[in-house]
């Protein structure tokens, strides 16, 4: 059965050491090589060189202050053979990298790479190591019925039930509605940064097929009580009783018990 | 028949503009209780306008209800019914602004007490009571049968569950030999657990509400678990099983928070998605984090001839959140 | 015609003179008097709404498979109380409107009770004669919050089993007889016995509305008889005469005026914005959660509560004497509702004022009061807001466990900084009126002389 991560930092630097360069494919050379530079520029610094891995900064005497921020992003990252393009492909189509700074949660953000530049790298990424490719996921093939039950067994309670987001001590799992089908494919057999990752024997082709339909179905849920605020629940609930509900009706209290003119 | 139409349409017409003069004082009647005050033709209109917008949005009310398969019903019969009242609202707020009589009158505050019927209240109660001679005893007697009443009516409450047999708060569904099988019924195979993941397990044949049926399957690396010595059997091959019923208020723990990269990300934890608390999977449920006063109960597993992971015995402690007992024994099947 | 019916019914009941007494009744205005009938339209709106959802609510909790209408959950197993909401809000016509409409009221309800408490404490309208009116009223603000807990959580949706599985372990927290008095609620250890949700239905549907019509009547009855106290708006107005509107012709328009406004805000909202959809839930199981669950929000302070108390069971020996949902779920609010209770006397025996009193007092006249009452809002607003961390750090990344410190600290903290402040702020209030009122006086004197002169 694989190991999913390193296991031990002696195990780390040994690897390091017998890195050997991975080989070019032969009929991409020029996209692998793109990527390698690609890489050069924008991930070598965390991933070490031919994506070996960096098990911990080499300690720098550069004094304090701004500069041991340059320190940081020369940061621990984990080794990038083997991971095939699924992996590359989701953290880079994401913007979950190139990650601000060692120790971050990776979040969505600003795609900096066009996609050429992705499609490089991925595969240079792939050929560093026999990995999984990018999956084709087909959710108009999974069940709406199956893919809430399973998303709400192995989901739901970091992602929320109809995957507006949600918080585990230490992370902010995120909301699904940026997701396209192939990254929420990718994401699940990576289980990026502390979520888990579920392999084909956990979570089939066809259950993730269901998954996949019921995280699309869920970006824009039967919404017929009218305006969602939200889809979480009591807390936005709340505020529309408030700020809605009862600032109207005390201001027509305000307006019913209008003080009469009198005399003296 | 045309005469009658005109008929309609006249009393119609005047309904809508006629006006009634103004009653003068009638003669040798009471002077005026309610003050006189012009009247506000402004306002009339007005408040008929805002009831005829309020009658409008009833009769579509009406129609909405009445069509079938209307996109948005809920939001077109709430407009409706929404609108129809908040019009009748205006229009009687104006009622109350412009059209009645507006007055302020004046009134005393009642008294603040009434001492004379207060003691001759006291006085009937007393001499009432003059002709009893043994009084305490009678208070007594009287006290004692109405409170012995009073718990005779209570009790058949009891039958609305045991009360004083706490045992069943112990008991779980788990025996040792029983397999984990998953929410389809399909048993568990060790070799299907893998690291990374999280899995829901139950005793095979029983029944899955109960707290102390699920729980949280997780495979770690050998080297990675730092149990207590009591707890370093409870493993197979890595494999530990948890409760998922956290100990704080009964929440099911659906978060595994595992890291990919363990350098820079936060250590493996079981998550409770309702007050956060967060239980350390690899020393057998301590808690790390949050409000919870009690480890996560650890299940036992072995693993049978034919690969399938089955409960060594009952968990650890007790499942569920904690009451007075909870650590008085250790759970029982 | 009115002669003729009022002539039937004075003849049949003899009721003329307390009609006429009635329609005289002397009601002061101001805006402020008007919540609390907030809240009683708001009562009427749940009792019309609730019935009809009655009508089609089954409290069974026998497992069925769904084959309704909604896609996401066919084939599910699904209790019969699940399925019964899922098809008044599907299949029934108007059935979701009338839900909601429900929901909203409950939610508006709690929050109008609240709003007209802040309004009787901070003008002492609950010192003599009117003890009684606000130990009712305060009585009817707890079982409403209990009638609203177990309003949702029939539903047997995922977020409201999962309050129900925290109610459990609040009861199952109490000292020594927790154990034994969940086991009477429940009927054995959670999730109970089936007749559980019957038990659940004949209190939120029958038991306590009538409770609660009981109290209110008695409540409106004392304020009735007593008077409604009010502001010295004008001169006039003191201990002994009132001063307003009488209740016809003047009050009947606003009355119902503030009763159709409530009812179209309540339907406006029903049928507009989109309250607890159980179908995007799904049905409970005690083996499974979601994240961001939460109850409604009158019991947010009480998971606040529950999630700043840090991780004690307080145990001796093998005994755990205290576990820790006690502090949050049972003793918290038990402290707020005993300040409520037994604050009139506690305000009596300290300030020594044991007089009649029909006029109000302005926030700024009873520094004291204002500020002891600031604080414990504070305290109580702080917990509640410390309940939805989690969802301003999905928001807006501010750490929870950061957040959760802070208030830890800040829920001691800041009552006392509140109450000291708004205790200056009365006090220089109304040092500013007394400057106020010397200059008029002194104007006045000096315009006096002038003229004389």
């Amino acid at each position: 059965m694989s190991v999913r991560r390193p296991a031990t930092l002696t195990t780390l630097l040994t690897s390091c050491c017998l890195a050997v360069p991975g080989p070019a494919a032969p009929a991409e050379g020029g996209l692998v090589q793109r990527g390698k530079d690609l890489y050069g520029q924008y991930c070598v610094a965390c991933h070490g060189a031919n994506g070996s891995g960096v098990a911990q900064t080499r300690p720098k005497r550069i004094g304090g202050g701004p500069l041991r921020l340059q320190a940081q992003q020369e940061g621990v990252a984990p080794p990038l053979r083997g991971v095939g393009a699924l992996a590359a492909d989701f953290y880079l189509t994401t913007g979950y990298m190139p990650l601000q700074h060692v120790g971050l949660q990776p979040r969505r953000s600003r795609v900096l790479l066009t996609s050429g530049q992705i499609r490089a790298l991925v595969a240079y990424v792939a050929s560093l190591g026999k990995g999984p490719p990018i999956p084709k996921p087909h959710p108009e093939r999974g069940s709406l019925a199956e893919g809430m039950r399973a998303f709400t067994d192995h989901c739901a309670g970091c992602h929320q039930v109809v995957a507006e987001g949600g918080y585990v001590t230490g992370a902010v799992p995120p909301p699904l509605e940026d997701a396209t089908p192939t990254q929420i494919a990718e994401a699940v057999r990576i289980g990026p940064y502390v979520m888990p990752s579920f392999s084909v024997r956990a979570i089939s082709d066809r259950e993730l097929d269901s998954i996949i339909r019921y995280v699309q179905y869920a970006k824009h849920p039967d919404d017929r009580g009218g305006w969602a605020i939200g889809h979480v629940g009591p807390v936005p609930e709340g505020l529309v009783a408030w700020l809605i509900g009862m600032a109207v009706l005390i201001a027509v209290c305000v307006v019913i018990g209008e003080r009469l003119k009198h005399e003296g | 028949m045309r005469a009658r139409a005109k008929d309609v349409a006249l009393s119609a017409l005047l309904l809508v503009v006629g006006r009634r003069k103004r009653p003068r004082l009638r003669r040798g009647e009471h002077e005026r209780i309610v003050p006189e005050q012009p009247p506000d033709a402004g306002g009339e209109l007005l408040a008929i306008a805002l009831l005829a917008a309020s009658a409008l949005c009833a009769i579509a009310f009406v129609a909405f209800y009445a069509l079938d398969r209307l996109p948005n019903q809920t939001q077109l019969l709430g407009g409706a019914l929404g609108l129809c009242f908040c019009f009748l609202a205006a229009a009687l707020i104006v009622t109350a602004k412009r059209i009645v009589v507006s007055e302020q009158i004046e009134h005393e505050y009642p008294l603040e007490e009434h001492p004379h019927e207060q003691e001759t209240v006291v006085q009937i109660v007393e001499e009432s009571g003059d002709r009893l001679t043994r009084r305490r005893l009678f208070k007594l007697a009287l006290f004692g049968a109405g409170g012995a009443l009073g718990v005779a009516l209570l009790t058949p409450a009891a039958s609305l569950g045991p009360i004083l047999d706490v045992d069943p708060f112990y008991g779980t569904p788990w025996r040792r030999g029983r397999r984990l099988v998953d929410g389809t019924g399909k048993p568990y195979r060790a070799a299907d657990v893998e690291e990374g993941t999280f899995y829901t397990a139950f005793p095979e044949g029983a029944d899955r509400e109960e707290l102390g049926a699920s729980v949280v399957l997780v495979r770690l690396a050998e080297d990675e678990l730092t149990l207590p010595p009591a707890l370093a059997r409870y493993p197979a091959e890595g494999i530990v099983a948890y409760s998922k019923i956290c100990t704080h208020a009964g929440c099911a723990i659906s978060l595994y928070r595992t890291p990919l990269f363990a350098p820079t990300e936060p250590g493996p934890a079981l998550v409770c998605p309702c007050h956060y608390s967060t239980f350390n999977v690899a020393d057998g449920g301590s808690v790390e984090f949050g409000p919870a006063g009690r480890k996560l109960p650890m299940l036992p597993l072995a693993i049978d001839g034919r690969g399938h992971l089955r409960a060594a015995g009952n968990f650890d402690e007790p499942v569920g959140p904690s009451w007075w007992g909870v650590r008085n024994r250790s759970a029982k099947p | 015609m009115i002669r003729r019916a009022v002539r039937f019914v004075d003849q049949r009941s003899g009721g003329a003179p307390l009609v006429r007494k009635a329609l005289r009744y002397v009601f002061p205005d101001h805006w402020s008097f008007l919540l609390g009938e907030v809240a009683l339209y708001a009562f009427v709106v749940l009792v019309a709404t609730g019935t009809y959802l009655a009508f089609f609510y089954q409290d069974g909790t026998a497992v069925v498979h769904y084959r309704g209408p909604y896609p996401p959950l066919r084939g599910e197993e699904v209790t019969e109380a699940y399925r019964s909401v899922l098809d008044i809000s599907f299949s029934v016509k108007a059935g979701l409107l009338i839900r909601q409409t429900h929901h909203w009221a409950a939610d508006v309800f709690i929050a109008a009770i609240f709003v007209h408490l802040l309004r009787v404490f901070f003008t002492g309208a609950y010192r003599k004669p009117r003890e009684l009116t606000y130990w009712l009223g305060v009585t009817m603000l707890v079982v409403a919050l209990l009638e609203g807990y177990l309003g949702y959580s029939l539903v047997d949706d995922l977020l409201s089993g999962m309050g129900l599985a925290i109610g459990y372990a609040v009861v199952l927290s109490i000292p020594f007889v927790g154990a034994n008095l969940a086991e009477l609620i429940w009927g054995g250890p959670f999730p109970g016995k089936h007749e559980f949700f019957a038990r659940m239905y004949v209190l939120h549907v029958f038991l306590i509305p009538i409770l609660i019509a009981v109290l209110l009547a008695a409540h409106l009855a004392l304020v009735a008889l007593r008077h409604h106290t009010q502001f010295r708006g004008e001169r006039r107005q003191t201990e002994r005469k009132i001063v307003g509107l009488p209740l016809y012709p003047a009050y009947t328009p606003r009355s119902l005026g503030l009763f159709s406004a409530v009812a179209g805000v309540l339907f406006l909202l029903g049928g507009l914005v989109q309250i607890n959809p159980i179908w995007l839930w799904g049905p409970y199981h005690t083996y499974s959660s979601t994240n961001g669950a939460q109850p409604d929000w009158y019991l947010g302070w009480l998971i606040g509560a529950l999630r700043l108390v840090p991780g004690w069971d307080f145990t001796v020996g093998h005994y755990t004497l205290v576990p820790n949902p006690f502090w949050g779920g049972a003793a918290f609010p038990l402290v707020v509702f005993a300040f409520l209770y037994f604050w009139p006397s506690l305000e009596r025996r300290f300030s020594g004022d044991v007089r009649y009193h029909n006029l109000l007092e302005r926030p700024r006249d009873a520094p004291g009061r204002t500020a002891i009452g600031m604080g414990v809002l504070t305290w109580t607003s702080f917990v509640f807001f410390a309940g939805a961390s989690d969802r301003v750090d999905v928001l807006f990344g501010l750490s929870y466990t950061a957040q959760i410190w802070t208030y830890r600290v800040l829920v001691w903290v800041l009552p006392v900084v509140v109450g000291a402040v708004s205790y200056r702020v009365c006090v220089e209030l109304q040092r500013g009126e007394l400057v106020e009122h010397e200059r008029k006086r002194a104007e006045a004197e000096a315009r006096a002389a002038r003229g004389a002169a």
